[in-house]
């Protein structure tokens, strides 16, 4: 076999690694190169660039190798599959990173890696690499590694002290469709991990006995992934499934992916078209149980059969059944119920709740706090405005739901 | 009489402060000033070199706000922000809200801005010049408005260890052995290949997932304007032309054969993996066998089962509820809240913990999530019949000469009783196993008496409890 050149490894191992949807940089600690070493981070992220997958490029997505003893049904590079495989050495992981890192390509690197002969060679092989950038290089860019499942607890521990973020993949949503589709993968060593990260993430934060700083461990916390699609789980479970991360283990972000057709495809999987919109509605449920204060259980009761509901958001579902709470006056209600008003972000309600303590607001303020009218406009009242019957219409949900119709010339 | 001022197009934001606190002292109403320098028709001095005799004072929100909107590209924000100076002076409204129609005009010009160096920090790509010694980079770019001043400290920052220059259309920034210095702006230079280049290419056009396409956020995110010097953008019609024909590909292609040899990587790794005895044979074995444990459904909610601790062929053997969240997190008993409060009963009495055996009735944490937090729930009686096997192993390989059961699911796991525990506290009751079970309070039990002297007294009861198990175990 001819030598691969970093040109045909790194095609192979970035193509390995973008069913990985997490790509971001934020969070992490304050870092800048002026007394030395090359790079910063710190605060939010930023995006380099977007493929036409409408995803970002903030970080150099990796896999060190894609050679893996474990056969995931839903995954490129499991051992049963035919795809061409690569390896990079240390040194080239490092070069790309720091070439890309100094034109201004990427903030930082994203290093996942298929396991070759055990967990713990693996995840001592990438600790290695983030140790070189770190300790040889000064990198004070952002990185991001990946957690082998079943690594050793000081080998993860080594890997906080480099990485800005750890993740280990929940992977699917039910400990049985984890079971029967990778079989080489167990659920609780999978949320083991997670503890762990989080305990050390929280004893880095306390001060020792001395006063001293501990050392710094995964500043930027730790994020998993939950394929959509691949198993037969509804919305529901995977919100409840979320809900328990979050509350378990401290997770930064839950990301959901949706199941996306494979080169190679094992039988045990259907070749489906991605749920692209499914993704985008559990996206908006996330985001209503970390900012908005609902719990899986309320968004539930705005779902179907399990399942959220495709042709409105989350919130405003919730919002249509429950009707009886709404409209809502704009200049008395709490936070917590202006959060609900379907049109209303958590900046919006901000400035309300600033403004409304000088003076009373009009319909025509609203606007200007960014709110979305159309949406919020049946929910509210206010000097200036009234829903009326509207609230109650039996016709509301259809006129946020029904597609714009384009009309044809006859 | 009316004022034009003209200020310089570098240190923009300390000139307009110093000119605005000048006119405002002289109480210069915003009609009066032309900023943009001209002067008009009408006849226009420049402002009075002196400060006059009033002293404005402004909220530090303003002049945050005021630092960003200055960088903007409409030549109106001199006089927006004079406007909005003058209304706080005269305590005129809030010029600084949204809701206010000036305040939105000056927000959303900031908005704009951080708009503008943000996309310039992402944006903007950086080519290799010839060098000796420090490394040498070049780029070019166009932003929207004039934010190469106020954004190239995030590139010095980051950039330290290597000489750089930014070139914009108004403003070039020169960064050159740790000092950064701003020069004319000028037209695109011509800057040599960069090898870097091809491989950035490479990995834009892999990293792209072609069976989920999403024009729009592309577009919303990486703006049009921007694309002419992207290097990678280049590549994008040729990827879509693409993607449909490798989805179609894939689907034909459908499953695949497994690669020869991957049954038997599979198989090897498999058989390593831990197995769970149906029948253990030892206390090792029944540990073992438990971290797998499904028996009931409280092991997918949970991080992991918690196995009990201490000396395996313990006298005495100490059950709880189950673990809490603290215990579920490290996987070891008694190790949260009501854990410290037992473990300082025991020192108290003078046990060491490695001297009994500290277990659960129930194995895996029942919780349900709140917010932040897990909420305890208590477990269900069936959840502790499943379980009570586990605990059966535990009793049959350590033989304890006593059992303190602490708390009613305990007492209930090891008797089949489930009467009150009221009554029955600090009574020997006889365990299903045939052995002596005593009676007592569960520590968390202790720690939600919301009465001090309440809760002092069932402190005392269970520290008596312990110590009288202790005694009958010794």
């Amino acid at each position: 076999m001819a030598r691969m050149s970093l040109q045909d490894k790194l095609a192979i191992l970035s193509d390995a690694a973008k069913y990985d949807a997490s790509c971001a940089s934020s969070g992490g600690e304050r870092r800048d190169s002026r007394k030395g070493g090359l790079g910063s981070s710190g605060g939010s992220g930023i995006c380099h660039a977007y493929t036409p997958d409408g995803r970002c490029i903030s970080l150099l997505k990796i896999l060190m190798t894609n050679f893996c003893i474990f056969d995931c049904a839903y995954c490129i590079n499991r051992v049963s599959s035919n795809v061409e495989r690569a390896r990079f050495s240390v040194e080239e992981v490092v070069t790309l990173v720091l070439e890309f890192y100094r034109r201004n390509y990427i903030e930082g690197l994203f290093l996942s890696s298929g396991i070759i002969r055990s967990p713990d060679q693996t995840m001592g092989d990438m600790v290695r690499i983030a140790r070189c950038l770190r300790e040889e290089h000064g990198f004070k860019g952002y990185i991001h590694l990946k957690t082998i499942p079943d690594a050793s607890p000081d080998l993860i521990r080594a890997a906080g002290r480099h990485a800005d973020r750890l993740s280990i993949n929940v992977e699917l949503p039910r400990d049985a469709s984890v079971r029967k589709l990778a079989p080489e993968k167990r659920p609780e060593t999978i949320r083991s991990a997670m503890a762990q990260v989080r305990l050390e993430g929280e004893a880095a934060r306390d001060r020792t006995h001395t006063g001293r700083p501990a050392p710094a461990f995964a500043p930027a916390g730790q994020s998993t992934q939950m394929i959509i699609g691949a198993d037969g789980a509804d919305d529901v479970t995977i919100l409840q499934s979320a809900t328990r991360l979050y509350s378990g283990y401290k997770l930064r972000r839950v990301y959901y992916s949706a199941f996306s057709p494979i080169p190679d495809a094992s039988s045990v999987l259907p070749l489906i078209q991605p749920p692209l919109l499914r993704e985008h509605r559990l996206y908006q449920a996330d985001w209503l149980l970390r900012f908005y204060g609902f719990s899986a259980d309320e968004i539930a009761a705005g779902a179907t059969a399990g399942h959220l509901d495709l042709e409105i958001d989350p919130k405003l579902a919730w919002a249509l059944r429950h009707r009886g709470l709404f409209p809502l006056d704009v200049n008395r209600a709490p936070r917590e119920m202006l959060l609900r008003v379907p049109g209303f972000g958590t900046r919006t309600v901000d400035r309300i709740i600033a403004a409304r303590r000088l003076r009373s607001l009009r319909y025509d303020d609203l606007a200007r706090t960014g709110a979305m009218m159309k949406k919020a406009r049946p929910f509210i009242s206010l000097p200036g405005w009234s829903p009326g019957g509207l609230t109650d219409s039996a016709g509301l949900r259809a006129r946020f739901a029904a597609p714009p119709e384009q009309l044809r010339l006859l | 009489m009316s004022f034009a001022v003209a200020l310089p197009r570098r240190g923009i934001f300390d000139a307009w402060r110093a000119a605005a606190r000048v006119a405002i002292s002289h109480r210069i109403p915003p009609e009066k000033i032309d900023w943009t320098g001209a002067g008009g028709l009408f006849e226009a001095s420049p402002l009075p070199q002196a400060p006059g005799p009033h002293q404005a004072r402004v909220p530090q929100g303003f002049v945050g706000l005021a630092g960003s909107v200055i960088w903007h590209s409409a030549p109106e924000r001199l006089a927006l922000l004079y406007q909005a100076l003058w209304r706080i002076d005269r305590d005129e409204g809030d010029p600084l809200s949204h809701l206010d129609p000036l305040g939105r005009r000056l927000n959303l010009m900031a908005k704009a801005v951080g708009r503008d160096i943000h996309k310039m920090h992402a944006f903007l790509r950086f080519r290799e010049l010839p060098s000796e010694g420090r490394r040498r980079f070049a780029a070019w770019f166009e932003p929207e408005h004039d934010t190469l001043e106020p954004g190239s400290r995030f590139f010095a920052r980051r950039f330290a260890d290597m000489d750089w220059l930014i070139a914009t259309p108004r403003l070039t920034a020169r960064f050159e052995n740790g000092r950064l210095t701003f020069h004319p702006g000028g037209t695109r230079p011509d800057l040599p290949e960069d090898a870097s280049e091809a491989l950035w290419a490479t990995y834009f056009a892999n990293i792209f997932n072609p069976a989920r396409i999403k024009l729009d956020a592309m577009r919303s995110e990486m703006p049009r304007k921007y694309w002419k010097n992207l290097p990678e953008t280049r590549l994008i019609p040729e990827m879509l032309k693409d993607a449909e024909s490798r989805v179609e590909r894939m689907r034909q292609a459908g499953a695949s054969a497994p690669r020869p040899g991957a049954a038997a990587i599979s198989t090897r790794y498999r058989a390593a993996m831990p197995q769970a005895e149906a029948l253990p044979a030892t206390l090792d074995e029944a540990r073992a066998a438990a971290l797998q444990c499904r028996r009931c459904r409280l092991c997918e909610t949970a991080t992991q089962t918690v196995w009990g601790e201490g000396l395996s062929g313990a006298a005495l053997m100490i059950v709880g509820e189950q673990p809490g969240d603290r215990e579920d997190l490290e996987g070891r008993p008694f190790v949260g809240p009501a854990g410290r409060l037992l473990r300082q009963a025991m020192a108290a009495a003078g046990i060491d913990p490695a001297q009994v055996w500290l277990t659960n009735a129930v194995k895996h944490f029942k919780f349900a999530p709140r917010g932040k937090r897990r909420l305890h729930q208590n477990p269900h009686r069936q959840e502790i019949l499943h379980c009570r096997w586990w605990l059966g192993l535990e009793l049959a390989f350590i033989r304890p000469r006593v059992v303190l059961a602490l708390g009613a699911s305990a007492a209930f796991a090891l008797t089949g009783d489930d009467a009150p525990l009221g009554p029955r506290r600090g009574r020997l009751e006889t365990g299903l196993h045939g052995g002596p079970v005593l009676i007592s309070w569960h520590p968390s039990h202790i720690l939600r008496l919301r009465e001090n002297a309440a809760q002092a007294r069932a402190r005392e009861e269970m520290a008596g409890d312990i110590a009288a198990a202790w005694r009958k175990a010794g």
